[in-house]
């Protein structure tokens, strides 16, 4: 196990191969964690005239200052860093022992020992470099050569001595694509279609097929509004209604229509300042309005203006240029190279709104100006949308981040680290900003988004951290693959569906999830893709299964949020304001997909934030995926679920005639797409014949559990009791939670 | 059910073999380390929890959240001087043009006295309110804060701010903090339980109590603070569907454990065992939790220490006797949350009623957590957001006034495990507008909390977004010293 441990290391973390410092890859972390802080791009808190983030310079890594020289390349003992991260003397030894960083570790040392000893050469940080295109690494396996991702993940397994793993078999297959591709699982129609069809195509005909549902806009879009913090309400005060459900309409349809990603994100941001915007463009231009936002009467209303304006900036880096530009609003960024005059410059991009920085109380119908009427795509629906102030508010640096303590004023650009901006006369507009942000050469935005699309397949981005690709970043762990990624999907036109498609086609997407414990110890995030994906479904996706599963789905698309059951009082504990209690909604509207949910920032509904769904205050890019008692708290006793289960037991009891073993396969297939093996089958049916005896005992309980029959006579209801709790059995399994 | 009580061993010992494996392998990649410690549970970070950095004053803590922000000077901060001065304006050179709220900015700032008496209480002669006639019978148990400031002026940021150290969302709360920094001290029940009293008597406004204030942030949300329920379930979800006796619960987590048991065998996945173990707790905490919020127990005598309010569900006082048994059964940190302190007018008629719904409560608790040994390592916190202005809002009448929010200085106090009892510490000046002695910021009182958990808060970090965040955040902060015993 050690062994497999120090190779994953080497792959993640550093390399010891004499031949193989990667400046970027090995020194940089460290010189972060543990130098930057006093020897960083920070002037005010350098030390000792010495900055490592860069080697010249009179106070560069390569200075000498007071007789002593920090680097030396080739000459360990002349390089008062390698005396100083060996010393054993408390007083010379760095970081120092109080200021709470760890001391460089024997591995560690080795690795700054083989960089200096090769020359100690600093590289500009790779994601701040734009892609390269790079011969594919060669393969021994001729099968793993053919696509643009499976020679780069077979490279690396090859070089580890690792196989990948087989292709899973065709139901595992079916319900990993179905569920990735719509966030439901695929019908028995389905599944007999696809096992049934031996063609060599049969997979990508069914990735086409699905591409083309509607269900695949809804699915997408869901991780949208999870980053960009799509919500119901104003997320602050009172919280009061505001709605957003046109912009979630849009975002459906925009990625149903695969439109480009470059417009996708241009429409976002700058919709408003086309031509002749569409309605779309104004739609999608509200994302600079899903801010939190607070209700008049006791912030001041320049406050809120600041508040809005960071929150849409911070929006902005999050989304698009995955790096925490927000933490120099007070001060530099401590590991990035964004000065705090670039963040305001930055800001000043968004300063600019034409529109009041607080809302009534709870505006009509959730909307607050500046608004558009919209004639063609749902007629007489309002949306809120972005609008520039006729004469541009002057934005200045804030000092210490501090809305009334404006210092130097800024004029809007781009940081200096990054591309510039298109040299033009006048002022730059947020629509150049947009522009810049999806020029090919920009080394950040395709990276950032084709990561994230990965993560969503796979668990883990290839960079880990997909909110940060910054300094403080995780190094990835394909990198040429990344960069192979997001050139391509630059070069498609910003082909969001190709895209997609290149992911799920893969040989590496394609592998079985089952392995040897020992692997999932070595690897248990699964970065080297020696195996096939294995995570918990995000919580939207289990409780649409359990809605398909009990035939009460309602696949009504698009519209205004709506209110499932929830339990009482949630609502009651934080309001301040009407409504105090919610409300669920009537009919089959409470079985829309969750996609649909009212989401109210003060207390979002805990069966999807039990599961690890985040309140949508802020951008999230990537949820955490935990395992707690509460879940299994939610699954065995959410009443909604558990009411499904018992549809779904009705339902299978109808389609199958009397014979317990047939019903007891189509039940178990229908929940998890398998088909039980004779020992599994005999245990469940023995299960059955328990709980059948349990309340056959128990006239209560039985009673108790089937309400709907009573008319019946008791024999039919200790049926009906018994077949609920065994699906309600196998909803509660990993095999119905997991995506594997 | 013996089978699950073995997955359950099994899951510890895989915790075990983790820790083992954490410790046995400094020197190799961090990223590597910290992976292979995700084996046993999703849940653990890029980061270790630091654990006790010193021996602890206090093992845990029971926080009473007066939301709504109570005036400290009508409460606390004794002011004679102010009498005579009432109804005149405010000094500018003691307001200096600070900013105010949307609510009295451009108005006149009229000196407000209070309208209630104070007198010296107990050994230690304390200055206390006419309000608090039982917390004044352990007023030598109180170390009062008077000095204690903030940086937000409205209640969202503040309270944000007072509970997880930054005023925009998206930081850990205290509570989880400490849930991911000493893990949990009992097997059956959360370590973080949250509690909203369901009514009070300030007939005021009330702002909403976000659930980010017990929130995870960016640590794992297993360190989230559960909320209990006044109404239904004490905790979400807990109780079997009509219909599901605890017998077909067993049989059906039976069922599942042996096919999710065959599953891993198969598939190899570690996480599954997590899975069957946490389902277990699920099952234990269907007694546990109804057992720690079942009163039959309680003694006629230790009932009556809290008041008669502790007969009505989801009451202050009820929330204070559930407190104390939460801490009898090892619940880390305990959070209270009383709303109704937002006294922009009318605040002696509201106050009278604010002070009614806490005082005896609190007495109770703090003399039943004594009596029980228990008050000796239990830190128990008094604070709202922040305090009020000592100039009305609108004319002052000598029995009608309201007070708008006021950073600069507010009264917090604490009590018990490593708290010098009877003691006032800081001074704010004559007006109570600005500290005057010894400023005691959020950020120190966090520091200082921490700190009598046994836990130095520079070295409780989680990495995140390229920082090693802290609950005190990047500026200075201090543990004040001197109210330690």
């Amino acid at each position: 196990m050690l062994f497999r441990l120090v190779l994953l290391s080497v792959v993640l973390s550093g390399s010891a191969n004499a031949d193989d410092i990667n400046f970027n890859r090995d020194i940089r972390p460290i010189l972060a964690d543990r130098c930057f802080q006093c020897h960083g791009p920070v002037e005010k808190n350098r030390e000792g005239n010495l900055r490592l983030d860069r080697p010249d310079g009179e106070d560069g890594a390569l200075r000498t200052y007071d007789g002593s020289t920090a680097l030396k390349p080739r000459d360990l003992k002349a390089s008062e860093i390698w005396n100083r991260i060996t010393t054993i003397d408390e007083d010379k030894q760095m970081p120092p022992a109080d200021s709470g960083k760890q001391p460089l570790s024997v591995k560690e040392q080795a690795i700054f020992k083989q960089w200096i000893l090769q020359g100690a050469e600093y590289e500009r940080f790779w994601a701040f470099v734009s892609p390269q295109r790079m011969m594919r690494p060669v393969v021994k396996n001729a099968a793993w050569r053919k696509c643009l991702i499976d020679p780069h993940v077979m490279a690396q397994l090859e070089k580890q001595g690792l196989q990948p793993k087989p292709e899973a078999d065709k139901r595992t297959l079916i319900r990993r694509v179905t569920f990735d591709l719509t966030g439901l699982p695929p019908s028995l129609a389905e599944i007999e279609a696809f096992l049934k069809d031996d063609s060599p195509d049969a997979y990508a005909k069914l990735v086409d097929r699905l591409l083309e549902q509607k269900a695949y806009g809804e699915h997408m879009a869901r991780y949208w509004a999870d980053l960009v913090r799509l919500a119901d309400t104003n997320g602050m005060h009172k919280d009061f209604y505001r709605n957003f459900s046109t912009y979630r309409s849009w975002l459906i349809r925009a990625f149903n229509d695969n439109l480009e990603f470059d417009d996708f994100i241009k429409y976002q941001l700058a919709g408003d300042l086309y031509a002749k915007p569409s309605e779309d463009q104004l739609v999608a231009s509200g994302f600079n309005r899903l801010h939190l936002i607070i209700d008049r009467g006791t912030a001041l209303p320049e406050e809120s203006h600041h508040k809005n304006v960071l929150d849409r900036v911070e929006a902005f880096g999050t989304a698009f240029l995955g790096l925490t530009v927000q933490c120099a609003q007070c001060h530099e960024h401590k590991y990035d190279p964004i000065s705090q005059k670039e963040f305001y410059q930055l800001y000043s991009f968004f300063n600019n709104f034409d529109g009041a920085p607080e809302t009534s109380g709870g505006p009509k119908g959730g909307i607050q100006a500046p608004a558009v009427t919209l004639s063609k795509i749902a007629a007489g629906r309002t949306a809120m949308v972005m609008k520039e102030r006729a004469t541009p508010k002057p934005t200045y640096i804030l000092i210490r981040g501090s809305y009334e303590h404006p210092g130097e004023k800024v004029e809007r650009d781009t940081p200096a680290f990054l591309p510039p901006l298109k040299k033009k006369d006048g002022a730059y507009t947020r629509m150049d900003l947009a522009e810049w942000l999806v020029d090919p050469l920009h080394p950040l935005t395709a990276r950032v988004a084709v990561n994230r699309f990965w993560q969503q397949f796979f668990g883990v981005g290839i960079v880990k951290t997909s909110e940060d690709f910054g300094i403080r970043g995780e190094w990835p762990s394909h990198p040429r693959l990344l960069d192979e990624l997001a050139l391509e999907f630059v070069d498609s036109g910003w082909d969001v569906k190709t895209l997609v498609r290149t992911i799920v086609l893969s040989k590496t997407y394609r592998q079985s999830s089952d392995a040897k414990s020992q692997e999932y110890v070595s690897d248990p995030e699964n970065r080297l893709l020696a195996r096939g994906s294995r995570y918990r479904m995000d919580a939207e996706m289990i409780r649409d299964q359990i809605l398909f599963l009990s035939g009460k789905l309602n696949r009504t698309m698009y519209g205004e949020s709506v209110k499932p059951p929830q339990p009482p009082g949630l609502w009651k504990a934080v309001s301040m304001a009407a409504p105090f209690t919610y409300v669920a909604g009537k009919g089959d509207a409470i079985y829309r997909r969750s996609f649909y949910t009212y989401w109210r920032r003060a207390m979002p509904p805990p069966q999807m934030t039990i599961l690890n769904a985040p309140s949508r205050e802020f951008c999230t890019p990537r949820r955490e995926r935990t395992n707690t008692p509460l879940q299994a708290l939610l699954m065995m006793n959410e009443q909604e679920y558990f009411k499904a289960a018992k549809a779904c037991a009705a339902l299978t009891m109808k389609e199958a005639d009397n014979d317990v073993g047939k019903r007891m396969s189509l039940l178990y297939e229908k929940v998890t797409s398998h088909r039980p093996d004779a020992q599994r089958k005999q245990l469940l049916q023995k299960t059955l014949a328990e709980f059948r005896g349990l309340y056959a005992e128990d006239q209560k309980l039985t009673e108790a559990l089937t309400p709907e029959l009573a008319d019946s006579d008791f024999k039919q209801r200790v049926e009906l009791a018994a077949w609920t709790m065994m699906t309600h059995s196998l909803l509660n399994l990993e095999l119905a939670k997991v995506k594997r | 059910m013996t089978d699950f009580i073995k997955s359950f061993q099994q899951f510890c010992d895989l915790q075990n073999r983790r820790q083992f494996i954490t410790q046995a392998g400094i020197g190799l990649g961090a990223a590597a380390i910290s992976s292979l410690a995700q084996s046993a549970s999703a849940t653990a970070s890029a980061t270790t929890p630091a654990g006790h950095h010193h021996p602890p004053k206090a093992k845990r803590v029971i926080f009473l959240f007066m939301a709504g922000a109570p005036s400290q000077l009508d409460l606390f901060d004794y002011k004679p001087g102010l009498e005579k001065l009432h109804g005149q304006p405010l000094p500018k050179e003691i307001s200096k043009g600070q900013r105010v709220t949307a609510m009295t900015r451009g108005k006149k700032q009229v000196i407000c006295a209070s309208a209630f008496k104070f007198s010296k209480q107990g050994q230690s002669g304390l200055d206390m309110c006419e309000l608090l006639p039982h917390l004044s019978t352990v007023a030598d148990d109180l170390c009062l804060i008077k000095s204690t400031h903030t940086d937000a002026i409205n209640h969202d940021p503040a309270k944000t701010f007072f509970c997880t150290g930054a005023e925009t969302p998206g930081r850990p709360s205290m509570g989880a903090w400490l849930s991911y920094g000493l893990g949990s001290m009992n097997k059956d029940l959360p370590e973080f339980i949250v509690l909203t009293s369901a009514f009070w008597s300030g007939k005021v406004n009330v702002q909403a109590l976000y659930s980010r204030l017990w929130g995870t942030g960016f640590l794992p949300s297993k360190h989230q603070g559960i909320a209990f329920q006044s109404v239904g379930d004490p905790v979400l979800f807990l109780s079997n569907p009509a219909g599901v006796g605890r017998k077909a619960r067993s049989k059906m987590l039976e069922l599942v454990a042996r096919i999710n048991r065959k599953q891993q065998q198969l598939t190899g996945d570690p996480e599954i065992q997590t899975s069957i173990a946490q389902q277990e707790m699920a099952f234990r905490m269907q007694t546990s939790v109804p057992e720690l919020t079942d009163l039959r127990n309680e003694s006629k005598s230790t009932l009556e220490m809290y008041g008669p309010e502790v007969q009505k569900v989801g009451s202050f006082a009820r929330n204070c006797l559930l407190a104390r048994r939460m801490a009898e059964s090892d619940v880390r940190f305990i959070q209270l949350f009383h709303r109704g302190w937002d006294h922009h007018s009318n605040l002696p008629t509201h106050m009278r009623g604010q002070a009614r719904d806490v005082d005896q409560p609190i007495a109770g608790l703090l003399k039943d957590l004594k009596q029980r040994g228990l008050l000796d390592d239990t830190l128990v916190v008094f604070a709202g957001e922040f305090g009020r202005t000592a100039f009305a809002q609108g004319n002052p009448k000598p029995n009608n006034y309201g007070r708008d929010h006021h950073p600069r200085c507010f009264t917090t106090w604490m009590a018990g495990g490593g708290i010098k009892g009877g003691i006032s510490y800081g001074e704010t000046d004559d007006f109570c507008y600005n500290v005057a002695k010894d400023p005691v910021h959020i950020r120190d009182f966090h520091a200082t909390m921490l700190h009598l958990l046994g836990i130095d808060h520079k070295r409780l970090t989680f990495s995140h977004q390229g920082l090693d965040q802290r609950l005190t955040g990047v500026e200075p902060s201090r543990v004040v010293k001197e109210i330690l015993s």
